[in-house]
């Protein structure tokens, strides 16, 4: 019915860029809503739902993966000028100023994260069913899955900014949700509100740039706003401009709200491989690629954005390659990823479509790499810490495959997937004039050879190398090894491996397949517009050697370091750099000393004074009037003969009034 | 106090018609001057008399002064009925009370609140004062008096206001009179809660204390053997003692009981000074009381065991 | 003689009503206080009844009968009742209103 009327509605309404949407597209509202009536199904139903929950989930989100490839198997038979659709759905807010409508909008960007959240989404859903077998919570799990994926479709799909902002809530509450899943483990449940205040600061930053936009342009919604870019004053974009980028990065993880990331890898690793890695946090890209008008406007932003992006890809790579928790490895190695794609979205015309092709791609190798790590973790009994690890290779060959497929993309070797998509990204970074070039595209550069480093470190660590954890029947010379817990490294289950397969083929040729011929970049054009070509400083294949050279350098540092040499089980105590790193460069001391205790002190010190003033002033008046009716008590003898008396004083000073004012 | 109706007359001759000044008669002037100083004594008498029976005295001669007052004053018919309804009701009412409380419970006149003594003599005369400032410093149109009103007699003119202006008020006075009558049967009315206790009860509980110095006869009759047989004057039993309780319960409350002494027999001078019988029983024999140590007796039911 | 010497001779019968009211601890003297100061201001309403030439003063004043009839029919049972319950008849004796 709800699709009917949003036809109706969608037909009567003037449409000036997009078109309304008709015929099977008028159904994508189905794609947000399937995911999150089985998630309400799934709180509601209760234990009664535990034995079939896991596949109702499974179910409700790959039907979304269906419905999705079936709108963009219609929108890739539109003429590409064609292809940017918009549902109305309903009135939402009719305030008489604010009037927002709730819509969608399907046009190629949105449809490119459709396919990525929810065949990601699926994969690890499926994924999920094996690896969280045990957990008696699985079905809330799957719930909270759900939920997520129907937020973040909202988050993608959404026509205004304020919709975009429900889902955008709607995936920071799941994400909460999920990465305190195991909310017993107190650490775990910090790491969730840890995360959710992060992501509510950034939160902050859409908020207000909403508010700037409905002030300066009367309206939230993208068409509206993006028509009324060209006739904005500069300053205001670039507020407005600053605000996003506030949003995308406390939501993105990036510099400097990136510190929630490592600790939200307390959640259940196929969260860490569909929220924080492939899909969730990926939406501070997407927000920057949706605004790219309002970021055009205003280059003084978009010089913030490409410098955030490039701190931030230095930064994580560093802590990636101090961190020895595999998990907390791959977080900092999102955020190095990330980095880069916000980088590349700062860039302009000529960055956007690389950023989401990294997207998409990093997507892919990110969540098989998490896929695999808790492949790893379920094998060794959740061991997390790789100098634990060392030789897993020989005992899970299935994982190694699929690992190695995605560590080789992750490093950009070509032909695999991250090389098509982060190559793109460095040469788009040379391009510029005056000073830029040479800055953001060393950063880039250099940032290519960490990642080699820091994930050549980690897959030596794990698959290769000699054994550091203790098998049972070998002495082991080293005494911390021989008395550690016995482990059996065993392959995971098909249900869990297929998953991974899928992944690990989609890391190694999609980038490929989606480079021939530049069809991803034109199929982007609709929304992210044609970029004229710029000629990097340097010459593409000059780059293109040099990243290559960069990253065999960083591999042969890691093969050096731990994979012809032995790899102590306890960590040495390292360089200051390296110390620094493992500490997250002292993101979270920072934080406390400028952020949390000044908060405290300022809570403190108003509670003090709340106290103290107000609470003072009213429990003063109270202890006084209180001290005065203990007076005035006394007055009440319950002796007859004093109210008499009081009378007769009344009356006597009553006379003596009446009289005084007669003379 | 019944004024026939040639009393009336005088006094109501007494309040004359003004004299062009405004002033009254001398007549009521002297009558005035006569009352008002022993009125005002009477009043004092009440908040100093020691007891209350006395204070009550003195508000009755306040009270039917102030009806004579009434009388002069042209009000006839208030005069009369301040006489039947105050003097002869209200203060009966009190000195009936005042009987049950105990006619002899006289009051301290020690100040037990702090200060109270002084606020209240102090805002008393205070009091006065103000309110006599007050009076005097009013300018009064010249009196017009009640002759005409008064043409068809007093009482017909009061009626004429009370049953035509105040016929409301009047029913509703009558409906507060029966509420109160209701009110003080309720207020006096007890329940009771043990078995009454007749003669039958009475007669039982004095044969089963019969050994405990329980007599069943009558109590003998005062002067029984004594010199004199006066009702305030102990009987005396065979062995010469007086017996308290053949003298009457309230002589002995007042402490008018004689000294049995005095009219004993002289057993002991008639036989030559030996003596006859038995010896005499040790002091405080059953029996013996006197003095007034019982409580007072009020209201029904409590018995008094001398 | 003014009519005046009547109110001031009210005003002092009321002033030592009203004082006996404060000084005396005996509830029936406190009553009789009470029924002094009624007496007081009916001699004021009679009074005045005949300075100005009309009845309705001494109307009130045999209003002011009649409800003190009432009054002290049931003041007095009150009396008779808390005498009968505590055996003291003095006012300081009662003090229950204090909290």
């Amino acid at each position: 019915m709800t699709s009917s009327i949003a036809t109706l509605v969608a037909a009567v309404e003037p449409q000036a860029a997009a078109a309304p949407a008709e015929g099977i597209v008028s159904l994508a509202w189905l794609l947000v809503a399937v995911p999150l009536v089985s998630a309400a199904v799934l709180l509601l139903a209760g234990r009664g739902s535990d034995r079939w929950g896991h596949w109702l989930g499974v179910l409700a989100s790959a039907a979304s993966f269906v419905l999705g490839l079936v709108l963009l198997i219609s929108v890739l038979g539109r003429d590409a000028g064609e292809r940017v659709l918009d549902l109305r759905l309903f009135t939402w807010l009719p305030a008489e100023a604010l009037n927002v409508d709730a819509g969608l909008r399907v046009d190629p960007l949105s449809l490119t994260f459709v396919m990525l959240v929810t065949f990601v989404g699926t994969l690890i859903h499926v994924y999920s069913v094996a690896y969280m077998e045990h957990d008696t919570d699985r079905r809330r799990f799957f719930a909270y899955l759900n939920l997520f994926v129907a937020a973040m479709l909202l988050l993608v799909l959404a026509d205004s900014f304020l919709l975009l902002f429900v889902g955008w809530e709607g995936v920071g509450l799941a994400s909460y949700l999920l990465i305190g899943f195991w909310n017993h483990n107190t650490p775990y449940a910090v790491a969730a509100k840890k995360a959710f205040v992060a992501n509510r600061v950034g939160d902050l930053g859409l908020l207000i740039a909403m508010m700037l936009m409905f002030a300066a342009f009367g309206a939230v919604d993208f068409e509206t706003v993006f028509a009324a870019v060209p006739g904005a004053s500069e300053g205001v974009l670039t507020v407005i401009g600053l605000m996003l980028l506030l949003a995308a990065c406390g939501k993105s993880a990036q510099f400097p709200l990136q510190s929630w990331l490592g600790d939200a890898m307390a959640g259940p690793t196929p969260v860490s491989a569909l929220i924080h890695a492939a899909t969730m946090v990926t939406a501070g890209v997407y927000l920057i690629v949706r605004s790219a008008p309002v970021f055009d406007g205003a280059p003084t932003a978009q010089l913030v954005v490409v410098v955030v992006g490039a701190f931030t890809l230095l930064l994580g790579a560093i802590i990636g390659s101090a961190k020895d928790d595999i998990k907390k490895a791959l977080a900092a190695s999102t955020m190095s990823q990330i980095g880069y794609m916000i980088l590349a979205a700062g860039l302009g015309p000529v960055g956007y479509a690389f950023a989401i092709f990294h997207l998409v791609t990093h997507g892919f190798f990110k969540a098989g790499l998490f896929l695999g790590a808790g492949s790893v973790m379920h094998g060794m009994g959740d061991q997390v810490d790789m100098r634990r690890f060392g030789g897993l290779g020989r005992y899970m060959k299935t994982t190694y495959v699929t690992f190695g497929l995605g560590y080789l993309a992750i490093i950009g070797v070509p032909p695999f997937s991250g090389f098509w998509s982060k190559d793109k990204i460095i040469e788009a970074a040379f391009v510029g004039e005056g000073w830029r070039p040479w800055v953001f595209g060393s950063a880039a550069l250099l940032g290519a050879g960490i990642t080699a480093f820091y994930m050549s470190r980690l897959f030596f660590m794990t698959f290769l190398g000699s054994k550091r954890w203790n098998d049972g029947h070998s002495a082991s010379p080293d005494a911390a090894i021989a008395n550690a817990p016995v482990q059996h490294p065993h392959e995971a289950p098909r249900l869990m491996t297929v998953p991974m397969i899928v992944l690990a083929v989609g890391s190694a040729a999609l980038g490929g397949l989606l480079s021939i011929g530049g069809v991803f970049t034109s199929w982007l054009e609709p929304v992210t517009g044609r970029a004229e070509p710029h000629a990097p400083v340097m010459p593409i294949w000059v780059i293109t050697t040099l990243t290559l050279l960069l990253v065999l350098v960083g591999l042969a540092l890691a093969w050096r370091q731990y994979g012809a040499a032995p790899v102590p089980v306890v960590a040495p105590a390292g360089s200051a750099l390296s110390r620094a790193a493992r500490k997250d460069m002292y993101q979270d001391d920072v934080n406390d000393a400028l952020l949390v205790e000044p908060g405290q002190y300022l809570t403190r010190s108003l509670v003090y004074s709340d106290r103290q003033v107000v609470d003072g002033a009213v429990s003063g008046l109270a202890h006084v009037m209180v001290r005065i009716g203990d007076r005035m008590r006394r007055l009440q003898t319950g002796y007859v003969r004093s109210y008499a008396a009081s009378m007769t004083v009344g009356l006597v000073v009553l006379v003596v009034a009446v009289l005084a004012t007669r003379i | 106090m019944t004024a026939s109706p040639t009393t009336l007359g005088a006094l109501q001759g007494v309040a004359a018609a003004f004299t062009d000044a405004g002033q009254t008669s001398t007549g009521e002037a002297v009558l005035f001057w006569v009352l008002a100083p022993l009125m005002v004594l009477g009043a004092l008498g009440l908040l100093l008399a020691r007891r209350a029976i006395y204070g009550a005295m003195g508000i009755v001669f306040v009270m039917i002064s102030l009806a004579v007052l009434y009388i002069a004053q042209e009000a006839p018919f208030l005069g009369v009925v301040q006489v039947v309804v105050y003097t002869g009701a209200i203060m009966m009412l009190f000195l009936f009370v005042l009987m049950l409380v105990g006619v002899d419970a006289s009051d301290s006149l020690t100040e037990t609140l702090r200060g109270q003594r002084w606020v209240g003599v102090i805002f008393g005369v205070g009091l006065a004062a103000v309110l006599i400032a007050a009076v005097t410093r009013v300018t009064y149109p010249a009196p017009t008096g009640l002759a005409v009103p008064n043409a068809d007699s007093n009482p017909v003119g009061v009626a004429r206001i009370i049953f035509g202006d105040f016929i409301f008020a009047f029913e509703v006075v009558g409906v507060l009179l029966i509420t109160a009558a209701v009110g003080a049967l309720v207020l006096t009315h007890r329940q009771r809660l043990t078995r009454r206790i007749g003669q039958k009860e009475r007669s039982d509980s004095r044969v089963a204390r019969l050994g405990q110095g329980e007599h069943l006869a009558p109590l003998p009759a005062p002067g029984v053997f004594a010199r004199t047989n006066a009702m305030d004057v102990p009987a005396l039993d065979p062995y010469g003692e007086p017996i308290g309780r053949s003298v009457s319960r309230v002589l002995r409350v007042r402490g008018q009981e004689r000294e049995f002494e005095e009219f004993a027999a002289g057993l002991d001078d008639e036989e030559g000074g030996g003596t006859v019988g038995v010896p005499l029983p040790p002091a405080g024999a059953p029996g013996e009381t006197t003095g007034p140590t019982t409580t007072i007796t009020t209201g029904r039911g409590s018995e008094v065991q001398p | 003689m003014n009519l005046t010497n009547y109110l001031v001779l009210a005003t002092i019968l009321f002033s030592i009503g009203a004082t006996t009211v404060l000084l005396r601890r005996n509830a029936i003297i406190a009553f009789m206080g009470v029924e002094l100061m009624l007496n007081a201001t009916n001699l004021v309403l009679v009074t005045y009844a005949r300075m100005h030439g009309d009845l309705s003063g001494q109307v009130m004043a045999f209003f002011v009968m009649v409800v003190a009839a009432a009054e002290v029919v049931v003041g007095l049972a009150i009396i008779v009742q808390i005498f009968r319950t505590r055996r003291s008849a003095s006012v300081d004796d009662i003090n229950l209103l204090k909290s």
